[in-house]
């Protein structure tokens, strides 16, 4: 980040050198293909939005053309990898203090080198002040932007496309941000903006929007009085102030004018009866920190207050704070809950937004982007280039404000395809994909972090090894190793910097920054090597699953399922494995598995119901390249179309570790389908039909899921699901209520996990269930 | 108060602004008051009942000692001092059902003068007095000397110390309280004369007279210790918000010296077509009552005795005085008022226009509306060009539209389209009232009729007295 040491911890940053200068690479990325930008103007900080195109590095499978040939040779890899271009749609978004304004604006014209963009939406209070500059500086003409309209906008933009956008703050509490899961409707809303004054406006649909009311006492009465009484004239300096004073030495409370408290009406002697109720004196002194303290309660609680009259008005529970007064300081943060708190009776909900400060740039940006639809569109915060929660806040890390609080970034990728929910969850708005929550649950929070630090030596060699003919491999990936190595250490510090902790999170943030240094896809060799080791085993399983009875054949496939699982480069213990026995096969995998009774085993219900008749259709999401596809999921996959089950198989849309991908499964597909004719009919008749998940990580979200995917399972009344994989089964999705029969299988190939689950390593976790009637 | 001599040194005369605190507390946090009628059976209208004439024992108000009245008195204070549990919603709260028997069996009975009703705020304390003006000679004869000298004091002064003031105009004369004819005195003192209050109280040997203080208010509360160790007097204690809506109610109804005694304001932003002009609260529920003291408590009154406390905020009269205080150095309320009323708010605070150029369109907003209070102190620049007369008047602006826009959700919440604005933070305060009235006005699009009483900031003083002749 800007190594722009002498902002201190003011907000403005009076005294800066306006030529100092900034790390461009770091910040205004991706500028070269910019289109399309906005701007938002603050008190102190701008808010600068632009699309851009980023191109980067994708591996790409493709069937060989045995044209010509009739059999493969012995030696040939199953298909070809191409690494080849791939361009992306991604948004930037930058904020910083309005000091670097014009300095930022120099640079953007030195490096925007073809753009066909005229205009720039602009927002915010500081855009009238800085029209001229910017349209001298950029030639390009201001567009202004309705503040409030672009708010909301921005709202709408955040709340649907990043998950654990919204959060609950309680101070002391452990964690002090309690993160919401993306509800499917995020309507109706209020929204609570406190910036000089404070507007409250109710949010019903996209475009529908309605000032229900205001208030003339907000962040600007705070700063405005505060510099009278104290004469102290930066806000955050206020805030500051207020940390350290006592109220009750300016403030009449209820114990004061009644030697206790108010039984009759049950209101606490600690209430405060009248704002500076003691400041009515000539002959006292008062302190700058009691007096700002005393303002900061009058303020925040006359705000909780009105903001819960009028949710009580218009039926709402959910209420969103957000405005300058707010934006991530923890004092606001916790007497705006304590006043919600207190005025509802615990009724209402006092959420704040993570990417608060940037809902008007991204609105602003929206409103110009119109024509390109961004909202039919979703979109993903990438963890690589977006700066972490708090990484501003100037009181919880005071150390870290000069360093990197001068510029704070969001990235958010556009995604090839729609994502929804899967149609199939029992109850979407309290799906919850992750099993342990890390920002809550300290000691294993610790345990993953380190387990990842250590597991970073193994994917820097596997993205070296990965790209032989590179140059710049190992130069790259040494950038990557230092991106994810800080990435894990402001986790250690601040674990909701990017939302609920988890597990999940830690692999796609690796898997971001992989990316980001162009390492797409460092499995693709290993992936391609085993799975023509498979695909050369699948006739000699096929025939010995054939030779056994029913019953020790849904057995053994079962169990393939299972050994197939071992294979995952992803778990440290397998890895190891994998590395040191290039002969580790199935029959090794096999050997290694847990005895029944398992872990968690609901077999006999299973094999019960398997007895009964065929499901219609079932969901299958498969987890590793190689034997687990091949010689795990496919047989078993061949037996349910052989019930007469159809079966979706959803593979991921892009790499993550080496996990199959919708690409290689289609040729796996194909080369299975040429040796068994079960299979090719099935896929001729579209009995097995492939999709894509729409994801890219190891795990599994089932409200983040490809629209195509989501219409098939209801087009086909899909009425099993079969997860497997311990990212997929255990890291996420354990506790997943369907509507449907489910089959959540993995192998547990973490110790600690093991011990977690009460097992050990290899144990087998075999749950099937029925939804309550 | 004492008798022939003023009290203990009163300074900052006036200067407080507002009756009793109220909490900035969760709405609903009260229980409505309940119907049930006070220990007389006639709760409806106690002071209109004629008991059997009582007159103090025949040799001297001393010698009462004994007297059953004065026993029954006592406990019932007694009660009301020691009941941690007080019981809402009896008129008596804390008397015991024993006492309440005893009382039973005397409610034909009439307290002894002299005949007070005390509502003790956060900042100010309210007296409100009884003068019988029929007085027999007879009577005259048996007043004791302390008696007569309080009397003589409390109705020839206007002043009483430095601090205590009579509000003369306020004096309800000829008024019927039980069954005796006299003159209503309303007297107002700062909560923190209190201890010289009490201290008078000793030195005159009030306790020899037995007469029952009734108060009301927090101070209730928190001078009860002292009011029994130092002038041996016993509170009865009596909870605010009764005390409040029965004071309003019989106000109401006795009028003004003949006049009415609501009132509202018409063209209340029009400088020369603003016009007080009387309202007849024929209708009274429901009401939504705003009592603005030192804090601010909101109260939906649907019946005499049904109720419920809404809401409150902490940011009353004791904020905008407080606030002046610190910002302008002021030391009296009128001070503060008077300074409001010569400044221009405008420059302190940020208007929609200034944000905007005028109004904003989008949310139908006015450009002469506040967008945001104190918004433009944020400037060195217009710190300084701002006089101490612009800060005073936008604290005032500040508190009063807050309240108003508290007042207008709580009767949109509740329903209710009349609210009453009383307490003492409306004292000699035009500005406010006429702004509340305006407000309420545009931003419920004229559903909402802020009504206003001459008697502001007594009415918990004035219930107090009512509960005192409830008793024996």
């Amino acid at each position: 980040m800007a190594e722009c040491g002498a902002s201190g911890s003011g907000s403005s940053g009076d005294s800066l050198d306006k030529s100092i200068t900034l790390p461009p690479d770091e910040i205004f990325r991706n500028l070269e293909n910019a289109k399309r930008f906005a701007i938002d103007i603050g008190g102190s900080l701008t808010k600068l939005a632009y699309y851009s195109t980023v191109q980067h590095k994708v591996a790409k499978v493709r069937s060989f053309d045995h044209s010509g040939k009739d059999a493969e040779q012995e030696h040939e890899p199953p298909y070809e990898i191409s690494v080849q271009e791939e361009i992306t749609a991604r948004l930037h978004f930058i904020k910083f203090e309005n000091t670097y304004i014009e300095t930022c604006l120099d640079f953007i014209k030195d490096h925007l080198v073809n753009t066909e963009t005229k205009v720039i939406q602009a927002t915010g209070g500081g855009a009238y002040k800085f029209k001229d500059l910017i349209e001298q500086k950029l030639r390009l003409k201001v567009d202004k932007e309705d503040v409030m309209t672009c708010l909301i906008k921005g709202c709408n933009f955040v709340l649907k496309n990043i998950p654990h956008e919204a959060f609950m703050y309680q101070k002391d509490a452990d964690p002090e941000f309690r993160f919401q899961t993306n509800h499917p409707n995020i309507f109706p809303y209020l929204l609570v903006n406190i910036g000089s004054g404070v507007s409250i406006v109710k949010v019903e649909t996209e475009d529908k929007f309605e000032w229900i009311g205001g208030s003339s006492i907000g962040g600007g009465t705070f700063w405005g009085l505060g510099a009278l009484l104290t004469k102290t004239k930066k806000f955050d300096e206020l805030l500051h102030l207020a940390s350290k004073g006592q109220h009750t030495n300016v403030d009449m409370l209820v114990g004061d004018i009644y030697g206790g408290a108010y039984q009759t009406l049950g209101l606490s002697g600690n209430l405060i009866a009248s704002s500076f109720g003691k400041s009515a004196t000539a002959d006292k002194e008062f302190s700058k920190e009691d007096m700002s303290k005393s303002l900061l309660h009058m303020i925040s609680n006359d705000i909780g207050q009105l903001a819960c009259l009028y949710a009580k008005l218009h039926n709402l529970d959910k209420v969103y704070f957000g405005g300058f007064f707010i934006r991530g300081h923890p004092a606001t943060m916790r007497t705006i809950t304590y006043s919600i708190n207190f005025f509802s009776k615990g009724e209402v909900q006092a959420l704040f937004l993570r990417h608060e400060g940037y809902l008007g740039a991204i609105g602003a940006f929206l409103k110009g982007a119109e024509q390109d639809n961004p909202n039919q569109y979703s979109w993903g915060e990438n963890y690589a280039g977006s700066s972490g929660l708090m990484s501003t806040s100037p009181e919880l890390y005071p150390m870290q404000r000069a360093r990197s609080g001068t510029f704070d970034l969001l990235e958010m990728d556009r995604l090839e395809r729609p994502l929804v929910d899967l149609p199939l969850l029992l109850d979407p708005s309290s799906y919850i994909p992750d099993t342990v929550d890390l920002t809550d649950d300290a000691m294993a929070r610790k345990y993953w972090l380190t387990c990842f630090e250590e597991a970073l030596d193994g994917v820097v060699n596997r993205a070296i090894a990965s790209q032989p003919d590179s140059i710049d491999a190992a130069e790259r990936a040494e950038k990557f190793r230092q991106k994810y190595w800080n990435k894990l250490q402001t986790l250690r510090h601040q674990p909701f910097a990017y939302g609920t902790l988890t597990v999940r999170s830690l692999l796609e943030t690796r898997e971001h920054c992989l990316n980001e240094f162009n390492f797409p896809d460092p499995y693709s060799k290993v992936k391609q090597r085993e799975n023509g080791i498979a695909l050369k085993c699948f006739q000699r399983v096929i025939r010995s699953l054939d030779s056994l009875g029913w019953e020790e054949r849904q057995f053994a496939l079962v169990k393939g399922l299972l050994a197939g699982n071992v294979f995952d480069w992803g778990a440290k213990a397998v890895s190891d494995v994998l590395e040191s026995e290039p002969q580790f096969g199935f029959e090794e995998a096999k050997k290694k598995l847990q005895e029944r009774p398992w872990l968690v085993d609901s077999y006999g219900e299973w094999l019960q119901r398997l007895k009964g008749p065929p499901h219609k259709c079932a969901l299958i999401f498969a987890d590793n390249s190689g034997i687990d596809i091949i010689l795990g999921v496919f047989p078993f996959v061949r037996e349910l179309l052989f019930r007469g089950t159809e079966v979706i198989l959803a593979c991921n849309s892009g790499p993550a570790l080496n996990d199959v991908t919708y690409s290689e499964s289609l040729i796996v597909a194909e080369r299975i389908a040429a040796m068994d004719p079960l299979i090719q009919s099935a896929l001729k008749e579209d009995k097995l039909l492939l999709v894509q998940t729409g994801s890219s990580s190891p795990c599994l979200d089932l409200s983040r899921l490809d629209k195509g995917l989501a219409v098939l399972v209801r087009e086909r009344s899909t009425d099993l699901v079969i997860i497997e994989g311990m990212g997929r089964a255990i890291h996420t999705n354990y506790h997943a209520a369907l509507r449907c029969e489910s089959l959540k299988l993995a192998v547990i190939k973490n110790s600690w996990l093991a011990d977690r689950l009460g097992g050990r390593l290899f144990s087998v976790i075999f749950k099937y269930e029925v939804p309550a009637k | 108060m004492g008798a022939g001599r003023p009290g203990a040194p009163m300074e900052h005369q006036g200067r407080a602004a507002a009756s009793a605190g109220a909490p900035a507390g969760p709405p609903d946090s009260a229980s409505s008051s309940s119907g049930e009628p006070g220990p007389g059976g006639r709760a409806l209208e106690p002071w209109k009942r004629e008991p059997a004439r009582r007159r103090a024992s025949s040799t001297s108000a001393a010698s009462s000692l004994s007297s059953p009245a004065a026993a029954a008195v006592d406990s019932q204070c007694q009660g009301a001092a020691g009941g941690m549990n007080r019981e809402r919603p009896s008129s008596y709260s804390g008397a015991t059902h024993g006492t309440r028997q005893r009382l039973e069996s005397l409610k034909k009975k009439r307290p002894l003068f002299p005949w007070f009703g005390l509502d003790i705020g956060g900042t100010l304390v309210k007296l409100v007095y009884f003068e019988p003006k029929d007085i027999t000679a007879e009577e005259e004869e048996e007043e004791v000397e302390s008696l007569k000298s309080i009397r003589k004091y409390l109705t020839s002064n206007e002043a009483y110390g430095s601090t205590g003031i009579r509000d003369v105009h306020l004096e309800l004369k000829d008024l019927t309280l039980c069954g005796r004819k006299g003159n209503l005195h309303f007297i107002r003192f700062p909560t923190h004369d209190m201890p010289a209050f009490i201290q008078m109280g000793r030195d005159k040997n009030f306790s020899s007279l037995h007469t029952v203080f009734c108060a009301t208010g927090g101070g209730a509360y928190k001078f009860e210790q002292d009011f029994l160790t130092i002038g041996d007097l016993q509170l009865c204690k009596l909870d605010e918000l009764d005390c409040l809506i029965k004071g309003i109610l019989y106000i109401d109804s006795v009028g003004f010296n003949g006049r009415s005694q609501c009132y509202y304001f018409e063209n209340p932003a029009d400088a020369e077509k603003c016009q007080k002009l009387p309202f007849n609260l024929k209708n009274p529920y429901p009401l939504l009552l705003v009592n603005i003291g030192s804090g601010v408590s909101i109260l939906a009154v649907y019946s005499k005795d049904n109720y419920k406390r809404v809401t409150g905020t902490s940011l009353g009269g004791g904020t905008f005085f407080g606030l002046c205080c610190l910002l302008t150095g002021c030391t009296t309320f009128e001070e503060a008022l008077e300074m409001a009323s010569r400044g221009d708010s405008t420059k302190v605070d940020k208007l929609v226009r200034d944000i905007y150029g005028g109004d904003y369109e989008r949310f139908s907003l006015p450009g002469w509306a506040v967008a945001s209070s104190f918004g433009n102190m944020v400037s060195k620049e217009k710190r300084e060009a701002v006089s101490k007369e612009d800060l005073a008047r936008a604290t005032l602006i500040t508190i009063t539209n807050n309240i108003g826009s508290i007042a207008r959700m709580c009767a949109l919440n509740e329903n209710i389209n009349q609210v009453v604005f009383v307490g003492n933070f409306l004292r000699i305060n035009t500005i406010s009232m006429r702004l509340l009235a305006y407000a309420l006005d545009y931003w419920s699009k004229g559903q909402l009729k802020a009504l206003f009483s001459e008697h502001e900031g007594y009415f918990g003083a004035v219930g107090a007295l009512l509960e005192l002749l409830k008793l024996p």
